[in-house]
């Protein structure tokens, strides 16, 4: 290959270099590498707009909160203080897709972020099966910004307490906002503002099956009343959405715009490791193609090199640094690994990576970049030299047992038994506990009562459910009560009424799960 | 590949002030207390910077379900060095290997949350709810400031003003005026053509196409915007009613007024002049300080002069009358005045002073207030003052120092808000 002349020299950034990276490392992606993205549009700001965006969680607009004001102050206050650098980018999954680039990278750094965000993250929201079914990314600005024009309506129209204590609550329950199992609509804000009104009107009427209470003929064999729900829901907010008794059809809104929210962000909770492994993985070849190409020199990619190494440091268990298994080092090892076992197989990697071992390896990288989420792509993909390399092992903790036991090391032995509980480990229904709307007493008190079933007897953190049933019941505004259960029993009980919160053993009240 | 690239860095940084000021009002119960125990705490000369909060972090959380420690519970981790399978490891010490991956993802396991306020902000929690008390308008005498409100519209003005809606108004209305009788023209002579039917060779034809071509180039010539037509708007100048007010702080600085009680009054009077200065612009400050003889000074004098010698309080109340007489006519100022002392006095000035007060200063002041400093018991100024505040219960109000502690909430007891 013919080199040229590199694009820029130094390492201050001018808006032509950026242009032209763009133009390039959009050529090899989409060339070379088949990259599929929404158009991009990039945005510079400074270390101030990106607290800001931080803040809001990435969102171009959000509607007002005071958490949203927590967030930046403790992210002002740590960034000024020097605990934590700014991120080099953050990116949104819309179309066009937004990324914002910090004014302070270095050339060498916008290009890389470039690389990273605008084809990295961009291919992947327009690629990933969850993405294409749970969110829509041309409608989300927009919808992001009916939201927040109707929340402030609500906050002049109801005060801006009233309000906010309702997102209070909704906040806290927005973990159980998705219906896992069923697809959403895809929302849009001007066909929501559209409906919104008609939903407010007719919703009322609707919601009236809980006061239905005129007693009707009384028929001669008491007939069993059927339960309420029929089967168990997970999606809390919908059901408070559909059924809360007293709510005013704004507040039935506004649960349903954080239900929204909710949905947008689930595939994001369930893709850390892929979307993080994909952009690092591309931003690395796409550099160094560029390198290749002479667009880019030497003193370029030693920095560059050096900014990548960083992002894909692991620190071990024992260290003082250790948060976490690292996204983007795991990630960006299984793609690389990928890339490896397609084109240079060993025998290893031909038993426990058949399907794939030898296969056209950029046919491969797409279609698990397409087709997984975190879970299932470290169950299909995770190869025994990552293991190696990362030293994986696996322990439990059983508080019935006086040690911590080592179940699994990197070894022949291992590697299965490694692969299935680190998938196991980003499985969202092992991260969160799985809780579920059980019953309503239509014909008694109106209560409300959910179910909590633990798995390997993990309790709940109890202060914090007790202060989670305090926001349900504002929500419910009748009795609310949560059955914590270990192996078909009731273990712990929580109850929340119109002035206190409480738990008890659960052996009481075993008026739900008798049934 | 289409793309965009948009420099946002010049727009507003404040998207998150909303927020901000949100979670503030959330909290402001706490970051109140926090404000207060560091205007204890701070040095007379550093009142106005920012402050570092914190807050409870059982306060402020957002509670989520989310799973607690004990169970069975499987990790994976990274960077294994000597174990085997079916080692088995002692728990570490202090329960935090419990559910440490899942249960803390919010960081360093701080208890408190802390950030910063700034100077602002700071001002704003320490000076909150206080005014002067009884502050009337009175006469309009400052008139240097104007605010500019709409008045209608110019023929002529800077560009600046220029009102498009208004002009371009005009504009039209002029163009239909002057066209009417050209477009009644073109309409009967298009009439009159197609009558006539398509037959160009007949010179009647070609006689109306002539004319209406003429009709039409007039029809164009009337102008789409005329210099007649532009309309700028019009600012006038108001004046703003000003309140005129003069705070009058006397201070004791006799021999008896250890180091100590001198800082305490220091203190009081820097909370005086700080508030007074952020809120009431206007305000004159007249320092006064006397031992046996009472001096007007500036400033820096007030503050930092050490001068010292007897007590004779009376001195500064009659300087006080002498100046409000001479300079501060009642019917164009609110006057105030705060009196800081350790209470002892000469032993036949108390009277004096009671007299001073009761016949010329208190018909005449807004609001008067006297802090008096002492550890032990009351003195004998607070008890010769003690009778006054029947006579004037609205103007004049007695509070007691003890320690540095004090200041701050006696300060803000004395200019509360009254709700009223």
């Amino acid at each position: 290959m013919s080199k040229r002349e590199p694009i820029a020299e130094g390492s201050e950034w001018t808006f032509e270099a950026l242009e032209t990276f763009d133009r390039e490392i959009g050529r090899i992606a989409a060339d070379k590498y088949r990259l599929d993205t929404y158009h991009n549009q990039i945005e510079i700001i400074s270390a101030d707009q990106m607290m800001d965006a931080y803040s809001s969680v990435g969102m171009p607009v959000g509607y007002h909160h005071w958490s949203f004001g927590k967030q930046f102050l403790s992210t002002e206050q740590r960034y000024r203080k020097g605990h934590i650098g700014l991120a080099y980018e953050l990116v949104i999954n819309s179309d066009p897709c937004i990324a914002y680039l910090m004014e302070e990278n270095s050339m060498t750094l916008q290009a890389l972020v470039i690389a990273h965000a605008c084809y990295g993250h961009n291919s992947f929201f327009k690629g990933n099966y969850l993405f294409r079914e749970w969110t829509d990314a041309s409608a989300i600005v927009n919808y992001v910004l009916f939201a927040r024009d109707y929340i402030s309506e609500c906050e002049e129209r109801h005060g801006v307490e009233a309000v906010e204590t309702l997102l209070d609550s909704c906040h806290a329950l927005m973990n159980l906002g998705v219906d896992r199992f069923r697809r959403p609509r895809p929302i849009s804000g001007e066909e929501e503002k559209r409906r919104q009104k008609e939903r407010e009107d007719y919703l009322q009427q609707q919601v009236n099956d809980l006061w239905r209470t005129i007693p009707k003929k009384k028929k001669k064999n008491k007939k069993k009343w059927p339960r309420f729900p029929e089967d168990p829901q997970e999606n809390l907010l919908y059901f408070i959405e559909k059924n809360a008794p007293l709510l005013e059809p704004w507040e039935r809104e506004i649960v349903r715009i954080v239900r929204k929210i909710a949905v947008y962000y689930y595939p994001q909770r369930q893709t850390k490791i892929m979307n993080e492994g994909w952009a690092t993985f591309w931003h690395y070849n796409l550099m160094n193609d560029l390198y290749d190409e002479g667009l880019i020199t030497e003193g370029n990619i030693l920095e560059f090199l050096q900014s990548h190494t960083n992002v894909v440091y692991q620190p071990e268990f024992d260290s003082p640094y250790y948060s976490g298994i690292n996204p983007y080092t795991l990630g960006f090892a299984m793609f690389t690994d990928i890339r490896r076992v397609c084109e240079n197989p060993t025998d290893e990697d031909r038993r426990f990576a058949a399907e794939y071992a030898g296969a056209d390896w950029l046919e491969t990288v797409h279609h698990a970049m397409a087709n997984y989420k975190d879970e299932s792509f470290i169950l299909q993909y995770l190869t025994p030299k990552v293991i190696r390399d990362l030293k994986l092992f696996s322990i439990l903790d059983d508080d019935a047992d006086r040690a911590i036991q080592v179940t699994a090391i990197h070894d022949d032995d291992g590697y299965r038994r490694v692969r299935e509980e680190l998938a196991d480990q980003y499985n969202l229904s092992n991260q969160e506990p799985d809780i579920q709307v059980w019953e309503v007493a239509l014909r008694g008190d109106r209560s409300i009562t959910l179910k909590h079933l633990q798995r390997d007897r993990v309790p709940l953190d109890e202060d914090d459910a007790k202060e989670v049933l305090k926001h349900l019941h504002r929500l419910w505004r009748f009795d609310v009560h949560l059955e914590s259960v270990r192996e078909d029993k009731v273990h712990r009980a929580y109850h929340c009424n119109d002035d206190k919160v409480w738990t008890d053993s659960g052996e009481t009240s075993t008026s739900a799960s008798a049934s | 590949m289409a793309f965009l690239i948009i420099d946002r860095r010049q727009q507003g940084k404040q998207k998150s002030a909303v927020n901000r000021q949100r979670f503030l009002k959330r909290f402001r119960k706490h970051i109140k207390e926090a404000v207060t125990d560091a205007v204890n705490k701070r040095s007379i000369t550093d009142m106005e910077r920012g402050e570092e909060i914190s807050i409870p972090k059982g306060d402020i959380s957002e509670p989520i379900f989310r799973q607690g420690q004990g169970g069975k519970q499987r990790r994976v981790l990274p960077g294994n060095k000597e174990f085997i399978r079916g080692d088995r490891i002692d728990r570490p010490k202090g329960g935090s290997g419990g559910g440490g991956g899942n249960a803390s993802n919010q960081g360093e396991g701080m208890d408190e949350f802390v950030f910063e306020l700034n100077q602002q902000e700071f001002l704003d929690f320490m000076f909150e709810d206080l005014e002067l008390p009884n502050l009337v308008r009175k006469q309009l005498k400052d008139s240097d400031s104007y605010k500019l409100v709409k008045g209608g519209y110019l023929r002529d003005g800077i560009p600046a003003r220029l009102n498009v809606v208004q002009s371009l108004r005009g504009a039209k209305a002029r163009r239909i005026a002057l066209g009417g009788a050209i477009r009644r023209e073109i309409k009967a002579l298009e009439q009159e053509l197609e009558a006539l039917g398509g037959d160009e060779e007949s010179e009647k034809v070609r006689e109306i196409t002539e004319k209406l071509e003429r009709a039409r180039r007039r029809a164009n010539q009337i102008p789409f915007l005329d210099d007649f037509d532009l309309r700028y708007n019009n600012m006038i100048q108001q004046p703003i009613p000003t309140t005129s007010a003069v705070m009058f702080c006397l201070m004791d600085v006799s021999g008896s007024m250890t180091q100590d009680i001198k800082d305490l009054a220091k203190r009081f009077f820097v909370l005086l002049h700080l508030f007074l200065k952020r809120h009431y612009e206007k305000t004159e400050v007249v320092f006064i300080r006397h031992h046996t003889k009472a001096d007007e000074v500036d400033e820096e004098e007030f503050f930092y002069s050490r001068e010292t010698g007897g007590t004779v309080v009376s001195s500064a109340l009659e300087l006080m009358n002498t100046i409000v007489r001479e300079r501060y006519p009642t019917d164009s100022w609110n006057i105030y005045a705060a009196q800081a002392s350790d209470g002892e006095n000469w032993q036949d000035d108390s009277p004096k002073c009671r007299d001073w007060l009761v016949k010329s200063l208190l018909p005449l002041v807004q609001y008067f207030a006297y802090v008096e400093i002492s550890s032990g018991k009351e003195q004998e100024l607070w008890e010769t003052y003690s009778e006054i505040p029947e006579l004037f219960p609205d103007r004049f109000a007695m509070r007691n120092v003890k320690e540095p502690a004090d200041i701050f909430p006696v300060f803000r007891d004395l200019f509360e808000r009254k709700s009223t």
